[in-house]
């Protein structure tokens, strides 16, 4: 498997920064990385970055169960991530949440037909502080209130 | 000396180690700090947070298995925090614990249940529906039961760092984490258990032993496994006449806890249907049952009659067999009957290893010293298929001493993973071997004669301690050598025997020539002396049904020349060990070759077997202990020296009756091209 130049430059650069024999920690932003660019972390992507970093499949198959923002299948290309943790819950984080499957027309971990939005119910994001915090893709959004998720959305579906 | 640091532990001022965990130097002293996800040899993992001690001047508990003792630590281990932690970390791990003990097969020895017992509440808190999920088979060994599952992450370390496999991962997270398989639904490794055995708790069981037995229900016998030269020590379960399970949970011998699918399963072979009942005789094309007493005139009166015309004799001895019986047949052979034709299937160059470092007293490596040497050099052997222990000391050298490995091999072998030099000629590696504080080198079939005696010349050149092990393969090979059941002094090799058109007799003992070869000497009268009706015992006149290795007592030389003693675990109907065998036809021939009971036999190799005085009380009481063969010249040997080539699931004809062997989809193993056995 192959990737943009960039994308491999990054990976040569990655396999550098552990000390030898530490190869195992460039697993997770490998993952990540190549997540944004393949679109989903496929069996042959486990094998590839297992490869790369010279660990076992199954040792790169564990991090993919592991941890929640890895994922096996495509997500939308708007990726709708509300937290309804114990911040966000206090201030409207699930209320929030019920609006944004309804406005989408789907569920956790689901995708829109047309494969412009996806939306995951989050734990924590680290944003209590202004809670209720939505993220979509990179991007923090603060204070969220169901009108303004709309307008949110809304802004992106013009986008395109 | 390493630094020493003091400590206090439960008012006891105690001295460590400067580096030593916190568990260990409790332990050393004497104190318990109990533990699941620790363990000794394998990393780090703080995983299961039973080991939680107070440490004053800190404000929360500590981890007791990553805190290195420090100077002037004040630790508590059994304060009411601490146990009250400890009541919190059981009833936490039986959240979603089917707690199924009358039915698991840890029960009586589980390590969750012994805890439970000590520092459990005995109630929970938890009312809500457990987590359940239905138990799943692997393989033919290792099933899984995901509720029993405590995480301690042991099975994974094991089979990655110990086993040098990576075959079990954890999936998911949180109460849905569970142990996978490397194949999705199924196991593709060695088989060899250890995720198993080194289980705290039932999740992962064993195919041949699950739902069988309970442990206090059997008796458990330290003996030695037949399969390979390694000589791990095994300790086998055994109920009414059954071996239920094999393992080595004691830790006893010079493998630890290791052993490896022959060594934990195989050996079913002893209760194979097609097992040898009773002495046979040929009669026409077939075979017809006889008593021991009429095989045993028969067998008399025959060898009487060729040696008193001074017939010519063949005998082919076994690299099974117990150093006792090789050395009575070696005396059968030169004293009882005459003759100096007896060979066995030999399986690695001694006579010229022997030579060739003849009048050293370092020289010969212990499996111990694959594990402590600085560097180890494999030439032309895949160790970890043919040899699974020393392939595992040298990883676990790796592991804990950073050893460098070095590998000159025809293809790829798992060592290559960790060596730190490859090459198609040991001359390549000299500069980098040079540089080394020690070194073992490890040799297989293919360097003998004149190859050998390079080796060990270039091992010489290279002003460093060199230790050398010269690889045979069965679980006697060495013993064979050594009592001289070899054709020295002019006696014919297997080879010679099998094509002498004028052989009388063939008395072939525990081995297989004929599966390849064939016997010329048409008349000859051919005796056999083994478990199954093998190719060679169709073509015997008498067949004899022997004990196996599990049968019988005796001691046995590994590799690296250690002997080691076995210990009978039970009794099989109708065979007789080797030794009773032969003392059965000498007294049947009126022979005087002394007493047949193994422990007079052994005092007698010890005083005369060279390199076999061996501290008795070692070998009694189950160690092992050195030999030293090398005292003067060793005159070269006519004949084939030939590896069987086995593999990890293989092991000659004992294999081939092993259904539990058989019946894993590795083997017989990549690498096996037919048994080259004889
Ligand atoms: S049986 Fe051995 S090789 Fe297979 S998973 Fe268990 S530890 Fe690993
Ligand atoms: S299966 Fe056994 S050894 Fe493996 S993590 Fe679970 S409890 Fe530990
Ligand atoms: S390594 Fe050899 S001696 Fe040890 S258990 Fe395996 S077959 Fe038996
Ligand atoms: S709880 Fe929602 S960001 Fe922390
Ligand atoms: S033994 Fe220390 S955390 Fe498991």
């Amino acid at each position: 498997m192959t990737f943009s130049p960039a994308l491999e430059e990054r990976f040569a650069a990655l396999l550098q920064k552990y000390p030898e024999g530490k190869t195992r920690s460039a697993v997770i932003p490998m993952l990540i990385y190549a997540q944004d660019e393949v679109g989903a972390i496929t069996p042959e992507l486990i094998e590839e970055v297992a490869k790369r970093c010279g660990v076992a499949p199954l040792q790169v198959d564990e991090v993919v169960g592991y941890y929640s923002m890895l994922h096996r299948k495509p997500l939308g290309k708007y990726h709708v991530q509300v937290c309804t943790n114990i911040s966000c819950m206090l201030v409207g984080g699930e209320e929030l949440y019920e609006h944004a499957k309804k406005k989408l027309g789907i569920g956790h971990k689901e995708v829109t037909a047309d494969g412009q939005f996806s939306l995951e119910e989050v734990e924590c994001m680290g944003a209590c502080s202004w809670a209720p915090a939505v993220e979509i893709n990179y991007d923090f959004h603060h204070f969220v209130t169901p009108e303004q998720l709309d307008k949110l959305i809304d802004g992106l579906k013009k986008a395109h | 000396m390493a630094e020493l640091v003091k400590l206090t532990i439960d008012g006891r001022t105690i001295e460590s180690e400067k580096g030593t965990l916190l568990i260990e130097a409790a332990r050393q002293n004497g104190i318990e700090i109990p533990a699941f996800c620790y363990y000794e040899g394998l990393t780090l993992q703080a995983a299961c947070r039973m080991c939680l001690v107070e440490v004053e001047k800190t404000p929360k508990l500590q981890v007791g298995c990553t805190l290195p003792v420090a100077e002037g630590m004040v630790v508590h281990t059994d304060s009411p925090v601490v146990r009250q932690s400890r009541k919190g970390m059981v009833e936490f791990l039986l959240t979603n614990h089917p707690l199924d003990c009358p039915v698991c097969d840890k029960g009586g020895e589980c390590e969750l249940q012994d805890m439970a017992f000590r520092y459990g509440v005995g109630e929970s808190r938890f009312l809500e529906r457990k987590v359940h999920t239905d138990e799943k088979q692997w393989s033919p060994v290792v099933f899984f039961d995901a509720p029993r599952c405590i995480l301690c992450y042991r099975c994974v370390r094991i089979c990655d760092e110990g086993i040098g496999v990576k075959a079990l991962g954890v999936a998911n997270r949180g109460v849905v984490a569970e142990i996978v398989p490397n194949h999705h639904d199924h196991l593709e490794c060695d088989e060899c258990g250890a995720c198993i055995d080194i289980c705290p708790v039932g999740a992962l069981t064993s195919g041949i032993y699950r739902y069988q037995t309970r442990p206090w229900e059997m008796e458990h016998v330290g003996t030695i496994c037949t399969h390979c030269s390694d000589g791990c020590r095994t300790t086998l379960g055994v109920r009414n006449g059954k071996i239920m399970r094999g393992n080595n949970r004691d830790r006893s011998g010079i493998n630890g806890e290791f052993l490896c699918v022959k060594g934990r399963y195989g050996f079913d072979f002893i209760e194979h249907p097609e097992r040898l009942q009773s002495p046979m005789m040929r009669v026409g094309d077939s075979f017809e049952p006889i008593s021991w007493a009429a095989a045993a005139e028969e067998i008399s009166r025959r060898f009487k009659a060729v040696k008193e015309r001074g017939g010519k004799f063949g005998i082919i001895g076994s690299n099974h067999t117990t150093n006792e019986e090789n050395y009575f047949l070696a005396k059968f052979a030169r004293q009882g009957l005459g003759t100096n034709n007896i060979d066995h299937h030999r399986t690695g160059d001694l006579a010229t290893f022997f030579d060739a470092l003849s009048g050293r007293n370092d020289a010969l490596a212990t499996t111990a010293d694959l594990y402590s040497a600085s560097a180890v050099l494999i030439v032309g052997n895949d160790l970890s298929q043919q040899h699974p222990f020393l392939a595992y000391q040298a990883r676990a050298n790796v592991r804990h001493h950073q050893a460098h490995i070095y590998t000159v091999t025809s293809g790829p072998v798992r060592e290559d993973n960790y060596s730190v030099g490859s090459a198609a000629n040991v001359e390549d590696l000299r500069d980098k071997l040079k540089s080394e504080k020690d070194l073992v080198i490890v040799f297989g079939d293919s360097v003998q004669g004149d190859a050998l005696r390079k080796l060990v010349a270039f091992g010489d050149s290279l002003g460093i301690p060199v230790k050398y092990v010269c690889l045979v393969d069965y679980s006697n090979s060495r013993g064979a050598f050594d009592m001289g059941v070899v054709p020295r002094d002019g006696g014919m090799s297997i080879d010679q025997m099998l094509a002498a058109p004028d052989l009388d007799v063939l008395w072939v003992v525990g081995a297989n020539p004929l599966k390849r070869g064939s016997l010329s000497a048409e008349n000859a009268f051919v005796v056999v002396q083994d478990l199954f009706l093998t190719e060679t015992a169709r073509r015997a006149d008498i067949v004899l049904p022997a004990a196996s290795a599990y049968e019988k007592s005796g001691t046995v030389t590994n590799v690296c020349g250690e002997v080691q003693k076995l210990k009978q675990a039970l009794k099989v109907m109708g065979a007789k060990t080797d030794l009773e065998i032969f003392g059965l036809i000498a007294k049947e021939m009126k022979l005087n070759l002394g007493i047949w009971l193994p422990d007079k036999v052994f005092e007698e190799i010890r005083k005369n077997v060279r390199g076999y005085n061996v501290p008795l009380p070692v070998v009694a009481t189950g160690g092992a202990a050195p030999t030293l063969p090398l005292n003067g010249h060793v005159a070269a040997l006519p004949g084939v020296i030939q590896s069987a080539g086995d593999t990890l699931f293989t092991s000659g004809s004992l294999s081939k009756y092993s259904k539990i062997l058989n019946a894993v989809m590795e083997a017989p193993g990549g690498l096996y091209e037919g048994s080259k056995e004889r």
